[in-house]
């Protein structure tokens, strides 16, 4: 294919992917909206008014970027985990299998299609929050450039995700038993400054903490971890990702008999 | 001299489990042929066309399309390929134009390049009062044309047809042989067809390749393949009913039911010879036709007389492993 032919493909499938999240908007847009906002009425308003400040910064305002990096990372991972499933139940993979367009195009396709539904939904409850505090942004290309990177790393782990899924259940094992966990042991509600040390070592285990502190030194200026450290860390297991599930689609893992 | 448009050596597949699907297959199709791919269920037609289409990888051997080696460039042999499979394999909350526009987005092409050829394939295969609704809205027999549009967006020279007109009614499959000739006459399409309907096979194709147990049993064209057909079976409809089945010089009869006759005929026999001893019999044959298809009964000959040497074989390699 040239240049311009692998365009189109690429376009084709990332308004594909765009049209299906949209169109069942009250699946994949509404409830991360209305969750996080009874996050932010439960644990910042209600809650949050007694807990006082949380480095320096009210509690509400502390918890919104890990709400935020929370919905993204969920979304984009198992937009791209269901979607690609679905593709693969349903047969309709093979309307690309057979076609000349090249497996990274595939690959970037999915991804860039759970990138705009994490994305989008991080953009909703950005603007579900502006009605419980005022946000600004310390550091825009920070705050940018990581929640860009998360999505797209979470992106491709739900690809993989689908390609060895055998069944539904098998795309949902992960985001309960690994994401949610980790998300919630990430820092969203709380400093890691707060634990006992052995458990504060234990944290730093923990991939999602980088990104949600790296998320709130953007926004915030306030992080428990060294925010370059963090980008590094995240773009190297963004390209080790992409290479093993561009790896796993050649050799047709889960896709091809 | 031309290049076929399907070149298939030494092709063979052997599944995780262990299954010999494939054991070395060769075959050609030549350009512009409208050619049959017969087998029993798990004979290794699809396994053969899945591998042509990349859906199964291959585990020996060399595929051509129209003289490009699918190990050499792959993509470039897919834009001469259009692939309508056995089962339906299209998103089913789709809207039907928007899966063959999506399709053709995968080859490249633009929403201004498809859109005309989309427009017409929707109306030439009655699709198009359907095409802004969903594709789970489809008949049985529009989902397959559907397909068939999906697979023809691109203007492949070889097109796949697995199985098109399974579970379609009598008139729409006539109208989807009419489509199918007319594409392969006006367009030049080359058409590999697998079916189960040997009527179908005899009606549309020129050649025609038997599989069975992973291996070609034969591959020659139809007509040559009806010369072969040495004993044909009919069935006489008697005027009054009769108590057992009659004596006729030269032939086997069997009574079938006490107003039916089965009759075999071996090449150079003469019906006359049979209406000729009825009558002395004082029986009158009111109606008569061919109790099977006729390429359906040589299709099966053949399958069993491979199934028997198969089965030899395998006794054979038991006692010597004893």
């Amino acid at each position: 294919m040239n240049p311009m032919q692998i365009l189109i493909s690429l376009w084709t499938l990332v308004v594909k992917e765009v049209r299906r999240f949209t169109r069942i908007w009250p699946q994949t847009l509404l409830p991360p909206s209305i969750t996080m906002t009874m996050y932010f009425i439960i644990f910042g308003n209600l809650i949050g008014s007694r807990i006082g400040e949380m480095d320096g910064i009210s509690y509400m305002a502390y918890i919104v970027p890990g709400l935020i990096m929370m919905s993204v990372i969920t979304n984009s991972y198992s937009n791209v985990a269901s979607s690609f499933f679905s593709n693969k139940f349903q047969r309709s993979v093979e309307e690309m299998m057979v076609s000349p367009m090249p497996n990274w195009v595939i690959l970037s396709g999915f991804v860039l299609g759970g990138m705009a539904r994490g994305l989008g939904v991080g953009l909703i409850v950005t603007l579900v929050s502006f009605f419980f505090t005022d946000l600004n942004i310390h550091h825009p290309l920070v705050t940018l450039g990581v929640v860009t990177m998360t999505a797209t790393l979470f992106s491709i782990g739900g690809f993989i995700n689908a390609l060895l899924a055998h069944k539904f259940d098998d795309i949902s094992i992960v985001p309960i038993f690994v994401l949610t966990p980790l998300t919630y042991l990430g820092g969203v509600f709380y400093s890691i400054n707060m634990l006992p040390e052995f458990w504060q070592s234990v944290s730093l285990a923990n991939p999602i903490l980088y990104m949600v502190n790296a998320f709130r030194y953007g926004i915030l200026g306030v992080s428990d971890i060294p925010v370059g450290g963090a980008l590094v860390a995240i773009a190297l297991f963004i390209v080790a990702f992409f290479v093993l599930a561009l790896w796993m689609l050649e050799r047709g893992k889960g896709i091809r008999s | 001299m031309a290049e076929p448009a399907l070149s298939i050596r030494g092709l063979t597949k052997v599944y995780g489990n262990g299954f010999h699907a494939l054991k070395g297959i060769d075959l050609d199709v030549p350009e512009g042929d409208f050619f049959a791919l017969l087998g029993p269920n798990g004979a290794g037609k699809s396994t053969t066309l899945g591998i042509v289409c990349s859906l199964v990888q291959k585990t020996a051997g060399q595929v051509k399309i129209y003289g490009i080696d699918i190990d050499r460039d792959f993509a470039k042999a897919k834009y001469h390929l259009g692939v309508v499979p056995q089962e339906f394999n299209f998103s089913q909350f789709e809207k039907v134009e928007d899966i063959i526009l999506a399709q053709a987005g995968y080859y490249g092409l633009s929403l201004r390049q498809a859109k005309p050829r989309c427009d017409q394939l929707l109306k030439d295969l009655g699709l198009w009062d359907k095409r802004h609704g969903p594709a789970r809205m489809l008949s049985g027999g529009m989902k397959r044309r559907l397909m068939i549009a999906r697979a023809l967006i691109h203007r492949p020279r070889l097109l796949i047809l697995d199985e098109p007109t399974a579970g379609v009614d009598i008139e729409l499959r006539r109208s989807m042989w009419d489509y199918m000739r007319r594409i392969n006459r006006e367009e030049g399409t080359t058409i590999i067809l697998t079916t189960h309907y040997l009527e179908e096979a005899e009606s549309l194709c020129r050649n025609i390749a038997i599989i069975n147990h992973g291996e070609i049993v034969r591959n020659t064209s139809v007509r040559d393949l009806l010369t072969e057909l040495d004993t044909e079976t009919f069935l006489l409809d008697l005027a009054r009913p009769i108590v057992e089945a009659p004596r006729i010089e030269g032939f086997d009869v069997e009574k079938v039911d006490s107003a039916q006759l089965a009759l075999s005929v071996r090449k150079g026999q003469r019906l006359n010879d049979v209406f000729a001893q009825l009558s002395d019999q004082d029986m009158q044959v009111v109606s008569m036709r061919n109790r099977a298809n006729r390429l359906e009964e040589l299709f099966v000959s053949m399958v069993e007389g491979n199934n028997a040497k198969a089965e030899a074989k395998r006794a054979a390699q038991e006692e010597v492993r004893q």
